[in-house]
């Protein structure tokens, strides 16, 4: 260890390292190898049969479909609120900054019943969509709706900082050479946030995708039209379909570290983009 | 219409400053913000506490002195404070050795660390009966000695310390490395011991970190559903958290008395983004009080 460690007069290392990395393999390396390592028993044909199912496929397409329509959503609300958070003062403004994190902190449970119960036909604001013919609850667009809760924060949070960050000088300079305020806006403070729009992005997508507690409520569940993937799993787990529900376990982990990396150097990008402004 | 009129009321107001959208864009901006959180934010959350209370207070009241909503709060509350305790010893461990020394492969543990948060809470679970259940690797072991992890308790613990092992770790690895190790290379200069040095020290330093890396933890400890679902069983009264009663009440339609139990963990939420809002206050003020030294 003293190789690959700096001198330090500090005690503790090897004990911390030692119980960080005993800690770290119980808890969450060793059951995470469980599932390649299942996964490793199957044949490749058998393997690829099983995740390329029409049903396994339909439910790929609505989970990537749902967070990327709902990530997107977020993107541009999020900014919209970390813009009117930063910038604007307006009665009761620490309170909203504040309940910004709600789906941080609510259960998924709560929000997946309390979504179902005010865009089921009868609900509060189903109600008034069901007269025009705009289905939620029970179909795909309400996955979109429960996704699109528990990624709010994401865009706001990351964005937020960066906004604060921002030098008055540049917008200054580049209204005295003569841009508007949009123009500023595009030109100037855009490229700026950018990085941290993106990384937010891809945070609320990467949750999206793995989400389960919130939308099982709303989704109606209807296998090729309104499953999603994680749900699936549990359906074959139920049924004892213990290489069915890891081989697409093993497909959602690949999808997960693969985000994960890109992330990482989306916040890469991010730091180096605000360290030279 | 003050909100849509281009032209100034007040001569103060007729200087606009460059720097600055005109009026009615602010509030068009703040007005669509506000609508978009309240369908999103406001509206779901007052629907919880109205759904719970919509069939009157006796209502409420008894679905949540209902023997199995009791046992559900106990094993929620047993949960985390087994599961919050463990990830703080983590998280201090980690922390130390991250933020206090220079090795290889630092950037590695970090991301790993972080790794729970980027599963799906379904595989969160899965893993756990692979491992443990009676197909799994040490299943039959288990079923031999009588022992019993997946579909019982310890299960539930795992999977909930498995979803939180990152929120302490991460709050107090920044932390820990902008406070450098000067204070601590002092205090071991001085002659404290390595113990003494952390107590005295790097624990009041870091004080409030933990405490708010402690809250976020706790209210995801007693929140997650998708990993406790898949080891808990569901069974009545036994291996049922708050979060997975709500789903048996609402799925049995008796959605009064799952709202009821859901507004208490709404409640849980809410008390958490205060004290979360009260702690960074104290932060901000902290810092200030620093810079003004």
């Amino acid at each position: 260890m003293i190789t690959l460690k700096q001198h330090s007069i500090l005690p503790g290392f090897n004990l911390a390292l030692g119980f960080t990395l005993v800690y770290l393999s119980l808890i969450v390396l060793i059951p995470l190898s469980a599932a390649f390592l299942r996964t490793a028993e199957l044949t490749w044909p058998e393997f690829w049969s099983i995740v390329t199912t029409p049903r396994v496929v339909a439910s790929y397409r609505l989970t990537f479909g749902a967070s990327l329509a709902a990530a997107t959503v977020n993107v541009v609300f999020g900014l919209l609120v970390a813009w009117v958070l930063v910038r604007y003062h307006f009665p009761g403004k620490k309170i909203v900054d504040a309940l910004v994190d709600l789906p941080f902190a609510l259960p998924t449970a709560v929000a997946g019943i309390a979504l179902t119960a005010l865009y089921a036909g009868n609900g509060w604001i189903g109600q008034f969509l069901e007269p025009l013919g705009i289905k939620v609850a029970f179909t795909p667009l309400g996955i979109f709706v429960a996704l699109t809760f528990i990624g709010l924060p994401f865009v706001v949070r990351t964005v937020q900082p960066v906004l604060e960050d921002i030098e008055t000088e540049l917008e200054e300079a580049a209204a005295t050479l003569g841009a508007n305020r949009l123009q500023t806006f595009m030109r100037v403070i855009f490229p700026v946030i950018f990085p941290a729009l993106m990384t937010g992005f891809a945070l609320a997508f990467a949750r999206a995708i793995g989400e389960y507690g919130s939308v099982i409520f709303i989704a109606g569940n209807m296998p090729m039209v309104s499953e999603i993937t994680p749900l699936l799993i549990i359906t074959k787990l139920e049924q004892y379909d213990y290489a069915g529900a890891t081989a697409l376990s093993v497909v959602m982990l690949v999808i997960s570290f693969t985000l994960l990396l890109i992330i990482n150097l989306l916040q890469w990008w991010s730091r180096r983009r605000s360290s030279k402004t | 219409m003050m909100v849509t009129s281009t032209f100034p009321v007040l001569p103060q107001t007729s200087i606009q400053r460059a720097t600055q959208e005109p009026n009615w864009v602010r509030w068009l901006l703040i007005a669509l913000a506000f609508a978009f959180l309240t369908l999103f934010l406001f509206i779901p959350l007052i629907s919880v506490f109205y759904e719970a209370f919509k069939k009157g207070a006796d209502v409420y009241l008894a679905a949540i002195t209902d023997p199995d909503a009791l046992s559900a709060i106990k094993l929620t509350l047993t949960v985390a404070a087994i599961a919050v305790p463990l990830n703080l010893v983590f998280g201090v461990a980690a922390a130390w050795a991250i933020a206090k020394f220079e090795f290889r492969g630092k950037n590695l543990l970090i991301t790993l660390i972080d790794l729970p948060f980027s599963v799906s809470p379904v595989v969160s679970g899965l893993i756990y009966v692979l491992v443990f259940g009676l197909q799994g690797w040490f299943g039959s072991w288990l079923a031999e000695h009588d022992m019993k992890i997946i579909f019982a308790v310890p299960g539930i613990v795992l999977a909930t310390v498995f979803v939180t092992v990152p929120f302490i770790a991460r709050e107090l690895i920044p932390l820990m490395q902008a406070q450098g190790t000067e204070e601590e290379e002092a205090a071991v200069v001085l002659g404290a011991s390595g113990w003494q040095t952390f107590y005295k020290v790097t624990l009041p330093n870091i004080k409030w970190g933990l405490l708010y890396g402690a809250i976020l933890c706790n209210a995801r400890a007693m929140g997650e559903f998708g990993a406790v679902s898949v080891v808990s069983g569901h069974i009545r009264g036994s291996t049922n958290t708050m979060p997975l009663h709500v789903e048996i009440l609402y799925n049995e339609y008796n959605f009064a008395a799952a709202f009821a139990v859901a507004s208490l963990l709404a409640l849980l939420a809410l008390i958490t983004l205060v004290l979360k809002t009260l702690i960074e206050i104290h932060n901000k003020k902290n810092l200030k009080e620093r810079g003004e030294k």
